[in-house]
């Protein structure tokens, strides 16, 4: 539901980035290709603005970099950016620095409960019962749920494992299955959108028609299912994520499909385009090389948006135990424990409370950035 | 309009198919279904399994024969309305998917926290929108985005541990106080009590989408010729932003309430059961794991049609509210 909405504002927002850069691109290749005449021409234009030196107040800003501009001009990218920068570097050189436990490695310098009650018999005639102390010795084998210290900084889960060191663990398999699963989904995407929107006719009714029928399945029981299915199938725990979040791939392209094709529809029909028809392209190339460039800044944003969202599907699967599995761990397992039992919930913040604020970290980092992103490649904005 | 609307609904149920048949081949997927599980509890109990007997099961719950074969054997029994009876208890779909109880109490959750995020969402996007990149902008988007951020499941368990166990200001979950029998307003007031927690974690996972909605369109309305006129016209500014401004980006919003449609009936799964509520989300989620294929298909058939309906629908308004859309 969110995702939609979220590109539906896209689509609002983001209704024509594209032309500016376009014309120039065409000039260019319209001086590789023809060299014999058209460069004449050009070469006399370039020669006329070469003659009239731009007055040295008029600062020259290349799209590139006033997008940029834009961009760290607000606080809130800036702060994506620092907050998703040491999340990276906690979660890939934490392990290097910091590898006193490992990421499945139990604790098993478990200490001796000691229990000790005063047991008083019973008292016979006359005479007053005996008083000796009972003391109960528990070997704990391993080292569960222990308090944050020196040794476990962030103290132990119920099987004994680190949970600082399983939050880095964890935010490495977090953040590289969305990013894979964006990458995937965008390309998918990005193909089957432009082909609709360029082809139009049948080509565009039928995967238009695929998209609806992949938008009406509900996302959340779509990948219960997948999970499901793929649960106890044969596939190593290892790999198990990826291959559920390249299958969810193959569903969750419609979204970023729409956005293309309805560009592609819009800008099929400028003067640019037409120039690149009279210069007889081929199709792969008008698309690829001329279409899908100019809607790159709406992809760009789109995508960003949709790794935090991926994020949270990640983390979703995993708490419903369809996701990664104890004893490999990822933000969302790491929470799943409290599902099951409630005193840890109470008396345990330490466990799932950590992993929790990773996520919303990872999440709200990148939805900072998409959001300075969306801001900054709006040019109906000026400032 | 009629023909486009006849049109449009022939589309959609050439979509429903299309779901149907993906979601059946899915389900008939799934390598532990519910009579192998069965079949294995038996076994484990000391009970004979003949191979006769196997083949019994998987005929009386529909599962021989090929996927193609069962498709079409659902969507035969679908046409007739006949939905088949959940694996589990042997009850007939129909009543146990559209159990009033369970609708209701996933209606209600949802319909109330629509209205509060309806509420909250577009004073706030209209304020952040006229205060654009003041500290009152800043302080709000990073409030919503938080709330964007926040994982459904973790949100929940946090409330829940700081409000009801800790606090103990509201009940940990469950519909109503057990074992005290109430009357009236009191039962009421019961109700409301368990129905606040939940209503919460819906509400401010959903108002961040909604404020930026409002503020992006609020944000194009303000930048618009008109508003210029109206100001130089030399009206107050109360009445240029709400008389002129907020009337225009009523568009937007009042089409996405169609969008609405299927999350108001769908429950919401991890909430209903970090709650331990009694609605469908929780009903489906439980069906879901334990392979009750009958159950998940009507589950998801109903979502399926509710939001093929939302989409007809916002269309349709689309063309209500704004005049300069023409349908075609």
């Amino acid at each position: 539901m969110k995702d939609n909405e979220r590109e539906e504002q896209l689509h609002t927002v983001l209704a024509d980035t594209a032309g500016e850069g376009a014309n120039a691109e065409i000039a260019r290749e319209i001086k590789e290709e023809m060299p014999e005449t058209a460069t004449d021409a050009i070469a006399v234009s370039q020669a006329a603005e070469e003659e009239k030196p731009l007055d040295k107040n008029v600062k020259l800003m290349s799209p590139t970099r006033m997008v940029l501009r834009r961009f760290f001009r607000s606080k809130l990218s800036i702060a994506g950016i620092i907050m998703l920068s040491v999340l990276f570097l906690f979660c890939w050189l934490g392990p290097v620095v910091y590898h006193r436990w490992g990421e499945t490695e139990t604790d098993r310098s478990g200490a001796n409960d000691y229990w000790a009650k005063e047991v008083v018999t019973e008292a016979g005639a006359g005479e007053e019962g005996d008083k000796f102390v009972q003391v109960i010795v528990t070997e704990q084998g391993i080292n569960a749920l222990a308090k944050p210290s020196a040794t476990h900084l962030l103290g132990t889960d119920e099987q004994g494992m680190d949970i600082f060191v399983r939050l880095m663990y964890g935010g490495r398999l977090s953040l590289t299955i969305s990013f894979l699963a964006v990458f995937l989904t965008s390309a998918l995407g990005i193909i089957l959108g432009g082909l609709a929107g360029y082809y139009g006719g049948v080509v565009d009714n039928v995967i238009m028609r695929i998209c609806d029928v992949l938008i009406c399945l509900p996302t959340l029981p779509l990948m219960l299912i997948i999970g499901t299915v793929l649960d106890s199938n044969g596939v190593p725990q290892e790999y198990y994520i990826y291959l559920l979040m390249g299958l969810l791939s193959l569903f969750s392209w419609p979204g970023m499909a729409r956005l293309v094709r309805g560009q592609i529809l819009f800008l099929r029909e400028q003067e640019y385009m037409v120039a690149a028809e009279a210069m007889g392209y081929s199709a792969t190339r008008k698309i690829f090389k001329h279409l899908i460039p100019n809607i790159l800044p709406q992809i760009l944003v789109s995508m960003t948006l949709s790794l935090g969202s991926m994020i949270l599907y990640e983390s979703t699967l995993s708490y419903l135990n369809l996701g990664v599995r104890i004893p490999y761990a990822s933000w969302g397992t790491m929470i799943e424990i409290i599902s099951k039992r409630s005193d840890i919930l109470q008396n345990n913040f330490n466990v799932w409370v950590p992993s929790g604020i990773c996520i919303i970290i990872a999440v709200l980092g990148f939805n900072f950035i998409g959001d300075g992103l969306r801001d900054a490649l709006d040019p109906k904005q000026r400032r | 309009m009629f023909k486009y609307i006849l049109k449009r609904v022939g589309i959609s149920i050439l979509i429903l198919l299309g779901v149907s048949f993906v979601l059946y081949t899915l389900l008939r997927c799934m390598p532990t279904d519910f009579v192998e599980a069965k079949i294995i509890a038996l076994n484990t109990s000391g009970a004979t399994v003949t191979e006769e007997f196997k083949q019994q099961m998987y005929k009386t719950y529909g599962l021989d024969g090929t996927i193609v074969q069962g498709y079409f054997n659902w969507l035969g029994n679908f046409c007739h309305l006949d939905f088949g009876k959940s694996f589990i208890n042997q009850r007939e779909v129909l009543s146990e998917v559209f159990d009033p109880g369970r609708l209701g109490t996933s209606f209600i959750v949802a319909a109330v926290a629509t209205v509060f995020e309806f509420l909250i969402a577009i004073p706030l996007g209209i304020t952040a929108a006229t205060h654009q990149y003041s500290i009152r902008d800043y302080l709000v988007t990073v409030l919503v985005l938080i709330g964007i951020s926040l994982p459904s499941f973790f949100f929940g368990q946090l409330l829940k541990d700081i409000f009801a166990n800790k606090l103990q200001w509201f009940p940990v979950g469950q519909m109503k106080t057990a074992g005290v029998t109430m009357t009236g307003f009191e039962k009421f007031g019961d109700y409301l009590w368990h129905m606040f927690l939940p209503v919460l974690t819906v509400t401010i996972l959903s108002i961040g989408s909604r404020m930026r909605m409002t503020r992006t369109n609020m944000l194009e309305v303000l930048n618009a010729d008109y508003i210029r006129t109206a100001r130089a016209k030399g009206l107050s500014e109360r009445s240029v932003i709400y008389k002129h401004a907020f009337r225009n980006t009523l568009i937007p919003l009042v089409t996405s309430l169609a969008g609405l449609i299927p999350s108001l009936f769908s429950g919401a799964m991890i909430t209903e059961s970090v709650f331990d509520l009694e609605g469908i989300g929780k009903y489906a989620l439980n069906a879901m794991t334990q392979g009750d294929i009958p159950v998940i298909m009507t589950y998801n058939m109903f979502l399926a049609a509710l939001s093929v309906l939302g989409m007809l629908l916002s269309d349709l308004m689309y063309g209500v509210v704004d005049p300069r859309v023409k349908l075609a």
